[in-house]
C-alpha cells in the first residue's frame, strides 16, 4: 500500500473513531481517548528504536515530561497555540534524543538502557530545581475555555492527539519500508555484521533517536493543557516508561502494527481497570502481561497470529523478520 | 552558603560511611551484571523488598534489622536461583537477552513495587534499633551510629563475598564463568549452575542491603528507582565486576553526593550518580579498576 493511501485510510478511521466519540455525547470518552492516543503515541515512538534496532529506551518519561515541561517554559513566556508548542517540545526532546545517542550508543545495548533510565532521573532532577517552570511545587495551567474550531477545549486536545497518534503510525510505517528501516533493521539483528558490510550504524542509530525522543516529547506538549496542574514526580512517572515498552512488546515488536494492537488493548484495559478496579491494580496488570508475554510469546500477538496462520503466504500482518529479505547493504 | 571547614570534613565523612552501604547495595549487581553480563534493573526492587521484610519483623517482633535480613539472606538467594532458572530458559537459551531480558527485569522492578504499594501504599516505613539515634562526636566530626553500622557491616559483607570469590572454587568458577565458557565446561563444571549460585548470592546481598536502607532512610515502595543510577554508575565506576573497584567507586559517589547535598542542596544529589555514569562511559569505559 502506498503511503499517501495509507495516510487516508489513517485518517478515515481516526475521523470516524472521532466522530464516534462525539455522538457518545460524554466528555468522559475524549479524556480516556486522549489518553489511549498519547499512549499510542509513545509506544510507536518507543519501537521505531526498541523495536525496529534493537535498543532498550527506558527513558521515556524523560522526553514526554521534556516535552510537557518546555510547553510549560514557552506558555511562561507567551502562551501559543498548540500545534506549534507541539513542534517545539518535539525539538527541543528531538535534540536530547540525538545527544543521549551520541554519548551513549557507541556502547553496548545495555549500557544505553541504563543511561536512558538514569537519563529520566536527572530530567527531573533538574526540573525539580528549576523554579521557572514550578519546580517542585508544580505549575498550573489554566486551560482556555474555547478552542479554535472546535470549542469544547477537551476535544479538541483528544483531536490534536489523534492526529499526532496517525502521524506517528505514518512515520514508523514510512521507516519500516524505507532502506533506513532495512538498517535498522541489520542494526537489530547483528550490529557487528552491519558495520562490517558498510551501514552506518552510529548515524542510523542518531537518526532512531532522534525521531523516537521528537515524537515522545510532542506527546507530551499538550499535556500540561489536559492535566491543568503539572507535577515533576507524576510527569516524569514510571508509568510512561513502563507502559511505553510493555504496549510494543505485547503487541508485536518488529511492524508498526504491533505498538498499535499492544497500545489499544493495554491501554483500553487500563482505562477500564482504572474505572472499575484501582490504578495500583492497572499498572499490575501492565507489570505481569509484560512480563508474561516476553517469557511465552516473545513476538507478541503478533507473532501468536503468524503462527497461527503460518500455513497461509505472509504478508498479511506486516513482515516479521525484515532483515531476512533486506537487499544488501542500507545506505 | 559560607564555606565552613568543618561542614567539609562532616560531609566527607559521612560520604564516605554513605559509600561503604553503596557498596553493599552495588555489590550484587557487580555480581549480576559486572560479571555474569546479566542486566539485572530489578536489583533495587529486591533491596526495598528485604527493606520491608526487615520492616515487618522488627514492626512485629522487635528484631533486628541486620540479624533478619542474614537469616532472610537464604530464602533470597533461592529466590534468586529461581529468577535466573526462568531467565535462562526464557531468554539466554534462545539468545534473546538483550531486548526481551532487560524487559523481563524491567517488569520484575514494576511488579514488585506495585505489590509493595498495594500492600503497605505509599507511606514511609521506619524500623526501631538501638543504634537508630545516637551519633558519636569525635571532636567537630559527627558519626551517626545508623549510617555507621550499617557501614561496618556492609565492609564485612564485601571481604566475604571477595574472599569467597577468590579463594573458594565456586568463587574461582563464578569468576571464570565470565570469561571462558567453554574452558569452564571442559572441567566439568556446568556453567548453568554457576551462573545460577551467582545470582542468587547476588539478590541475597539485596536482602542485606534492604536492611542497611531502611536503617539509614525511611523507606518507601518508590525509594528504590533513585537507586537504579547510582548503583549502575558505581558498578560500570568501579570497572564492572571488581568488588574493590566496586568499593572505591562506591566511597567516590558517596562523598560527592554528600558534598553536593551539603553545599548545593539535597535535591541536586541525584544528578551526580548520572553525570559520573555518562563520564565514566565516555571517557573510561572501563571504570577506575577496570579489569
Amino acid at each position: 500500500m502506498r503511503t499517501p493511501i495509507f495516510l487516508l485510510i489513517c485518517l478515515v478511521i481516526a475521523g470516524a473513531a472521532f466522530v464516534a466519540a462525539v455522538a457518545f455525547n460524554n466528555d468522559y470518552v475524549f479524556f480516556a481517548g486522549y489518553v489511549v492516543m498519547q499512549y499510542m503515541v509513545l509506544s510507536t515512538a518507543w519501537n521505531i528504536l526498541g523495536g525496529y534496532c534493537g535498543y532498550v529506551n527506558f527513558g521515556t518519561a524523560g522526553f514526554f515530561g521534556l516535552g510537557a515541561y518546555s510547553t510549560v517554559a514557552f506558555h511562561r513566556f507567551y502562551p501559543l497555540p498548540i500545534p506549534i508548542l507541539l513542534i517545539f517540545g518535539g525539538v527541543v526532546s528531538g535534540i536530547v534524543g540525538f545527544g543521549m545517542g551520541y554519548l551513549t550508543l557507541r556502547l553496548r545495548g545495555a549500557f544505553f538502557a541504563i543511561a536512558t533510565l538514569a537519563l529520566a532521573v536527572v530530567l527531573e532532577t533538574l526540573v525539580v530545581n528549576w523554579d521557572y517552570v514550578g519546580g517542585s511545587r508544580g505549575a498550573y495551567i489554566v486551560r482556555p475555555e474555547v478552542a479554535p474550531l472546535i470549542g469544547n477545549y477537551v476535544r479538541y486536545l483528544f483531536l490534536i492527539m489523534l492526529l499526532l497518534a496517525v502521524a506517528a503510525i505514518t512515520v514508523a510505517r514510512l521507516i519500516e519500508r524505507s532502506r533506513l528501516g532495512y538498517g535498522f533493521a541489520t542494526i537489530r539483528d547483528d550490529e557487528q555484521a552491519a558495520e562490517a558490510s558498510g551501514v552506518p550504524t552510529l548515524r542510523l542509530k542518531l537518526i532512531a533517536t532522534t525521531i523516537s525522543g521528537a515524537l515522545m516529547g510532542m506527546a507530551g506538549a499538550p499535556f500540561p493543557y489536559y492535566i491543568g496542574y503539572l507535577q515533576p514526580s507524576s510527569t516524569f512517572g514510571f508509568d510512561y516508561a513502563v507502559n511505553a515498552i510493555a504496549m510494543p512488546l505485547i503487541g508485536g515488536t518488529t511492524s508498526w502494527v504491533g505498538p498499535v494492537i499492544g497500545t489499544l488493548l493495554l491501554a483500553s484495559l487500563q482505562q477500564i481497570a482504572t474505572v472499575t478496579i484501582s490504578s495500583a491494580v492497572n499498572l499490575l496488570i501492565v507489570g505481569c502481561l509484560l512480563v508474561g508475554f516476553v517469557i511465552v510469546a516473545p513476538e507478541g500477538i503478533i507473532g501468536l497470529v503468524h503462527r497461527y496462520i503460518r500455513h497461509k503466504p505472509a504478508g498479511l500482518v506486516g513482515r516479521s523478520r525484515i532483515a531476512a529479505d533486506a537487499p544488501g547493504p542500507a545506505p | 552558603m559560607i564555606f565552613s571547614f568543618d561542614l567539609l570534613i562532616n560531609a566527607i565523612v559521612s560520604g564516605i560511611l554513605i559509600g561503604g552501604f553503596y557498596a553493599a547495595v552495588t555489590a550484587g549487581v557487580s555480581l549480576s551484571f559486572g560479571i555474569l553480563d546479566i542486566v539485572n534493573i530489578a536489583h533495587p526492587a529486591f533491596i526495598i523488598l528485604g527493606s520491608y521484610i526487615a520492616y515487618i519483623v522488627n514492626a512485629d517482633f522487635g528484631f533486628d534489622p541486620i540479624l533478619t535480613s542474614i537469616i532472610m539472606a537464604p530464602a533470597f538467594y533461592v529466590l534468586g536461583a529461581g529468577i535466573y532458572q526462568i531467565y535462562y530458559v526464557s531468554f539466554e537459551k534462545r539468545g534473546q537477552e538483550s531486548l526481551r531480558g532487560l524487559a523481563f527485569f524491567f517488569g520484575l522492578l514494576f511488579i514488585t513495587e506495585v505489590t509493595l504499594i498495594l500492600f503497605f501504599g505509599v507511606d514511609y516505613r521506619y524500623v526501631n534499633a538501638p543504634y537508630i539515634g545516637p551519633t558519636w562526636h569525635f571532636g567537630a566530626i559527627d558519626i551517626p551510629l545508623r549510617i555507621m553500622v550499617p557501614c561496618v557491616v556492609s565492609l564485612l559483607l564485601i571481604a566475604v563475598l571477595q574472599l569467597l570469590l577468590t579463594k573458594s572454587f565456586v568463587g574461582r568458577a563464578i569468576m571464570a564463568v565470565a570469561q571462558d565458557q567453554l574452558a569452564l565446561q571442559l572441567m566439568a563444571v556446568n556453567p548453568v549452575r554457576i551462573k545460577r549460585i551467582a545470582f542468587g548470592i547476588s539478590i541475597a546481598t539485596a536482602s542485606l542491603a534492604g536492611a542497611f536502607l531502611i536503617i539509614i532512610q525511611p523507606v518507601e515502595p518508590s525509594v528504590g528507582r533513585e537507586y537504579i543510577g547510582r548503583v549502575f554508575a558505581i558498578c560500570v565506576l568501579g570497572g564492572m565486576g571488581s568488588l574493590p573497584g566496586t568499593l572505591v567507586a562506591a566511597m567516590l559517589i558517596g562523598i560527592v553526593e554528600s558534598l553536593t547535598s551539603t553545599f548545593y542542596g539535597p535535591s541536586w544529589a541525584p544528578a551526580v550518580s548520572f553525570g559520573f555514569l555518562l563520564l565514566t562511559l565516555a571517557v573510561r569505559p572501563a571504570g577506575l579498576l577496570g579489569r
